[in-house]
């Protein structure tokens, strides 16, 4: 082996034996090791060693470089095991320095739900605005002036024709006007009804849905509803369609849930009936389907509404609907 | 409607269990909403035995008496019925009993006598008219058995909540028609005697005293009328007090609670004139044209419009057509001659009286969702028959006035098997569909093997096309008994519109940034605006105006998230919750011209207020400031992709909520898209609130259209890159945004100046007054080599002195 070599290692074991700590250590593999190290200088300057001299010297350098690598490899891990077995750690029960996140509001958490299941059975994302003309919100939808209908959603005017939209509904007639069938959407937004109480608020959330195509039937109806329910609530949720009226729907349906609290016995939530009404359901009045020019005997189609805070409520476990629209990040930071 | 069971049974047979009952109606429509036992109120009332009777000491017609009421002791009471003997079974309430009338017994003292309940006559208990004395109940009774199982007294009232297009069932005669439809095997309901007591009828015809004439037939297309002589108007007899109570309506007189009878029974409202108020005993039905005003039965003035329908005599109007009668005709303990109106009004017409007078009766909940045009007659035999039978000496007028000018057709549906079976889902037979229609009347007969013609009774208002008659099939064949399904349809999707997923990646990066999400009412308070000092000129004073609101609060529609937002932090720092961050996505409207749909804006919005790091072991308590917020706007945008973004101070007064200077607009390329700023003091206090906040607001659809469509991905830099920083001192009024323009200038020529951002920016110190320091980073790559620092070094000198030539700026000493 070439002397300056044998030099070297000499060296540098030595100053490795000495080493105190792992930064010492650093340091030596640097000097020894490094791009600008003792060994690649070596190298570098090979050149004005004797011609004969050469080739051994390279390749002695090179062993020894790979030597000393193992060297510093067993020091350092001597190093570590000392400081991991000294070194009295932290307190890991201090506290973090917190990001704190923030929350979507339930009933944006609600309503991504129900989308998505619908979206996974093939439905689209259609809006509508939220403030309507009488045509949209009532006519269209088969309920003319002065129907007794009209009871069943105190309305909100702005100007005689002109109201906050009371359901989700006109995003129907206004989808189909624009759309040829198959028609497969769902439209959720905010709806509006001038009542105010532990169970209403004059604001609140529904979402719409709506499916026409050649022979789509009731008992499809049945069949997606009862999917979304399983979905949403879960598989062993048990559900009645029961008849009811909508002007816009014939045959018309309720969907009712065994109720989430007391599973059927009858309690305060479910007003002892066991039963919990969560939707609106129907096949689309063919009144409606002439109003947007579609065939009644071609097409057959299904329409249904739920509102939103009703399932955040029954989800959650929240028994005032105006917590919603208090915004008070007590409650929402509960989800 | 309440729905008694035990007076259901008089027109339908059914053995079946109330709660059966109740389920089944549930399920064909007829939404039962509450099931009550009408004899509940004689809970505490039990049977007891006298076993002793003596004189009260102090009072000579009460006697004292020892009552075995089934407990281990007998106990005491004091009675004041000449009745009362030994042995004699008689109700006795205990103490706990509450009697009709809010009657509560209580152990008390009695002339000095401890008297611990009270033996009850049967009309104390509702049970009977007899007031003379104590209940002798004879035969034979266990002491203590409750009253209710002693006498087997049981009814069932079914509370129903009918949906507006059955109007038929609106009427026992309806309820009952249902019930006889589920029943196994269906049964058929029994109609009351609709044909007159022959010995009740006088010589007279009514064509001698009264007359009709209907002037506006479109508004009442019939108006049927009978007669009757020497009424005598008194209280009902007891059956009939007793039905109508126990569904809660409240017994009149004998002639009035016949006609509420009739229409519990039929549904045909009715209405009952004293005829000697008639004047010229003449009906005329007509629109109210000038009469003004009209004061009905309750002794209310209303007002009249011209198109409203009106009964009136051969004088004035006598009623309000459909709704309620008028004070000037109402039936009175003088009247002898009654005329009671049997009619069919036209719905809508009955709906826009009730609406504008706001009268809702009995009357006008049937009228206006469709009585049974051809019931009228049968009512009115009805309601006739009655009267005569319950006044001795009444008699009824011969002949009745049924003036039907305008005949309402009858209505038949072709119905095709085929296109039902579709449209449900089911597979029915044309006879299943015969069948089913037939138990509950409607008269169907075969066309052919796949077609039925029904014909649909007049009482069905809502049956007209075949679809209706779908949902007939439906519910009486059970909605439950149709098998789910699953549609097929093809599997072509549209895309998502666009702003579904931009308004999740928002909520999604704000919740990321510590904000929580806000959903604020739609209406703020008439003085929002106000409140937010804005001015007149200003577009968000075009509020829409709600015209019926809930309160002044909720009275117009929002044209900013702020004033919403504002009251969010007011509210929470009401709970002492200073420090709050919230953000809202919804939209803002905008009056246009009237008549015509507002514009609706979307906007994203969001307040911080309080402290940017609370107390704790690694930081202080520090105030938020301007600086936060356009960090959450810059990080939103970045997230979002949005290039180019600048702010601009705003120095106009367009935003007169913000402190002066402390408000930018929020520029992308060169649009503005929003703005952020401090809230000034005014305006804080016009909201309650004393602390900083801090708000930004952004147009959606602004930023949806800055959204890239796609992103391409960039090799990584295989070179290092190297930095080198510049201090420089410049006049206090030149803007960083100025600086950082020009080096971007700089870097657009200079390829290699990879990115300039500043890093540190102070005043004072040993700064003279008007300066400012800036430090700037420089960051310089090159794309395909390691530079060199002497080139770096020379470009930077460079690049340093352009700056500093530009600003006139100096040199850290």
């Amino acid at each position: 082996m070439h002397n300056s070599i044998i030099d070297i290692e000499k060296q540098a074991l030595e100053s490795i034996n000495k080493a105190d700590d792992s930064d010492q250590l650093e340091q030596l593999s640097i000097k020894y090791l490094g791009r600008k190290g003792v060994l690649t200088g070596f190298l570098r300057n090979i050149s004005s060693l004797p011609v004969e001299e050469r080739p051994t010297a390279g390749k002695d350098a090179n062993i020894l470089k790979g030597r000393l690598e193992k060297v510093f490899k067993n020091a350092f891990l001597k190093f570590e095991s000392v400081e991991d077995n000294n070194y009295t750690g932290i307190d890991v029960t201090l506290p973090g320095r917190l990001t704190q996140k923030g929350s979507l509001h339930p009933i944006t958490q609600v309503a991504n739900e129900i989308c998505d299941i619908f979206l996974r059975l093939g439905f689209d994302i259609a809006e509508s605005p939220e403030v309507e003309t009488d045509y949209y919100n009532f006519e269209a939808l088969n309920i003319p002036k002065y129907h007794p209908a009209r009871d069943m959603q105190d309305t909100f005017y702005v100007s005689e024709n002109i109201v906050l939209r009371t359901h989700t509904s006109p995003s129907q007639p206004r989808v189909m006007e624009k759309t040829n069938p198959p028609v497969r959407i769902i439209s959720p937004g905010k709806v509006f009804r001038c009542d105010s109480d532990v169970t209403h608020t004059p604001m609140f959330n529904q979402v719409e849905g709506l499916m026409v195509d050649k022979k789509i039937s009731f008992g499809d109806l049945k069949g997606i509803l009862t999917t979304f329910i399983h979905q949403f609530f879960d598989k062993q949720t048990s559900l009645r369609f029961r008849p009811s009226f909508f002007p816009f729907t014939e045959p018309s349906a309720e969907v009712d849930i065994r109720c989430v609290m007391c599973k059927g016995k009858g309690c305060r939530i479910c007003s002892k009936t066991g039963w919990l009404e969560v939707l609106g359901s129907g096949m689309v009045h063919p009144a409606v389907f002439e109003n947007v020019g579609y065939d009644t005997k071609k097409y057959t189609g299904f329409a249904f509404g739920m509102g939103i805070e009703r399932l955040a409520m029954l989800k959650f476990g929240i028994d005032d609907i105006r917590k919603f629209f208090e915004n008070d990040i007590r409650f929402l930071r509960q989800f | 409607m309440k729905v008694s069971l035990s007076w259901l049974k008089e027109y339908v047979y059914t053995d079946l269990e109330p709660s059966i009952i109740s389920e089944k109606l549930t399920m064909a429509g007829l939404e039962v909403e509450a099931v009550e036992q009408r004899y509940n109120y004689l809970d505490n009332i039990v049977v007891a035995q006298v076993v002793e009777v003596k004189k009260h000491p102090n009072a000579d017609k009460l006697s004292v008496c020892q009552v075995d009421a089934g407990g281990d002791e007998l106990i005491q009471i004091v009675c004041g019925a000449p009745n009362v003997h030994e042995n004699m079974f008689v109700p006795c309430a205990l103490p706990g009993a509450v009697l009709p009338g809010e009657f509560k017994i209580k152990k008390g003292k009695l002339r000095g006598e401890v008297s611990a309940g009270m033996l009850c006559s049967a009309s104390e208990l509702r049970l009977e008219t007899d007031a003379a004395g104590i209940m002798d109940l004879e035969g034979e009774f266990v002491p203590g058995t409750p009253l209710e199982k002693a006498l087997t007294l049981s009814d069932t009232i079914f509370e129903i909540d009918l949906t507006p297009n059955r109007p038929d069932c609106l009427s026992y005669i309806g309820v009952a028609r249902e019930v006889g439809a589920f029943m196994d095997p269906v049964q058929k309901i029994s109609l009351p005697d609709y044909t007159l007591p022959q010995d009740k009828i006088s010589n007279i015809s009514i064509h001698d005293h009264a007359k009709v004439q209907i002037i506006d037939p479109d508004l009442c297309p019939r108006y049927s009328a009978g007669l009757l002589f020497d009424v005598k108007v008194e209280p009902s007899p007891f059956w009939l007090q007793e039905k109508l109570e126990s569904i809660g309506l409240t017994p009149v007189n004998n002639v009035v609670d016949i006609t509420n009878f009739v229409m519990m029974e039929t549904g045909q409202p009715l209405h009952a004139f004293d005829f000697d108020d008639v004047a010229k005993g003449s009906i005329i039905v007509r629109r109210a044209g000038r009469d003004a005003k009209f004061t009905t039965l309750d002794s209310k003035e209303h007002k009249l419009e011209s198109d409203m329908l009106m009964i009136c005599d051969g004088a004035r109007p006598v009623a309000l057509a459909g709704v309620m009668g008028g004070e000037n005709s109402e039936i009175s303990d003088s009247t002898t001659k009654v005329l009671v109106e049997s009619a069919y009004f036209h719905p809508v017409s009955i709906r826009k009286t009730a609406k504008k007078t706001g009268i809702a009766t009995d009357a006008s909940h049937r009228f206006e969702r469709g009585a049974d045009p051809e019931g009228t007659v049968n009512a009115l035999n009805r309601a006739l028959s009655m009267i005569a039978q319950v006044c001795d000496g009444a008699s009824i007028a011969k002949d009745l006035i049924d003036e039907y000018p305008q005949k309402i057709a009858p209505v038949a549906i072709d119905l095709n098997s085929d296109a039902l079976n579709i449209r449900l889902g089911t597979k029915l037979s044309v006879n299943e569909i015969k069948h089913l229609l037939e138990s509950v009347d409607f008269e169907v007969e075969n066309i052919d093997d796949a077609r039925l013609n029904v014909g649909i009774p007049s009482f069905r208002v809502d049956v007209a096309r075949p679809e209706d008659l779908s949902e007939e099939i439906a519910r009486l064949w059970g909605y439950n008994n149709i098998e789910t399904s699953y549609p097929v349809i093809a599997a072509k999707g549209r895309l998502l519109d666009k702003k579904i997923p931009l308004r999740g990646n928002i909520r999604q990066i704000m919740t990321g940034f510590s904000f929580f999400e806000a959903i604020n009412y739609n209406f703020i308070h008439a003085n929002s605006c106000d409140g937010l000092n804005l001015s007149d000129q200003d577009k968000r004073r075009r509020v829409e105006t709600i015209l019926n609101p809930i309160s002044d609060q909720m009275s117009v529609l929002r044209s900013s998230l702020i004033p919403g937002l504002l009251g969010t932090m007011k509210k929470n720092i009401s709970q002492q919750e200073d420090s709050i961050k919230f953000f809202e996505i919804g939209k803002i409207f905008f009056a246009t011209q009237k008549g015509s749909l507002p514009e609706e804006t979307e906007v994203v919005a969001a307040i911080m207020t309080g402290n940017r790091s609370d107390h704790s072991w690694y930081s202080k308590k520090t105030k938020l400031d301007f600086f936060d917020l356009k960090g959450v706007v810059e990080g939103l945008l970045q997230g979002l992709m949005v290039k180019n973004i600048s702010f601009d101070k705003i120095e106009d007064d367009r935003f007169p909520y913000y402190q002066n200077g402390y408000a930018a607009n929020i520029k992308a390329a060169d649009s503005i898209i929003g703005n952020l700023g401090k809230i000034n003091a005014k305006v804080l206090k016009n909201y309650g609130l004393k602390q900083d906040a801090f708000v930004f607001d952004l147009n959606f659809k602004a930023l949806q259209d800055l959204i890239p469509e796609s992103v391409t991905a960039e090799p990584l830099p295989k070179f290092p890159s190297v930095a080198r920083d510049i201090t420089i001192i410049v006049d206090k009024s030149i803007t960083i945004g100025t600086v950082l323009e020009q080096f971007e200038k700089i870097s657009q020529k200079q390829s290699l100046i990879e990115n300039v951002f500043l890093f540190d920016a102070f005043e004072g110190q040993s700064l003279s007054e008007n300066k400012k320091s800036l430090s700037f980073r420089l960051v310089y790559r090159a794309a395909n080599k390691t530079l060199k620092e002497k080139n770096i070094k020379k470009l930077h000198t460079n690049i340093s002195k352009t700056i500093i030539d530009m600003f006139n700026a100096d040199l850290p000493e």
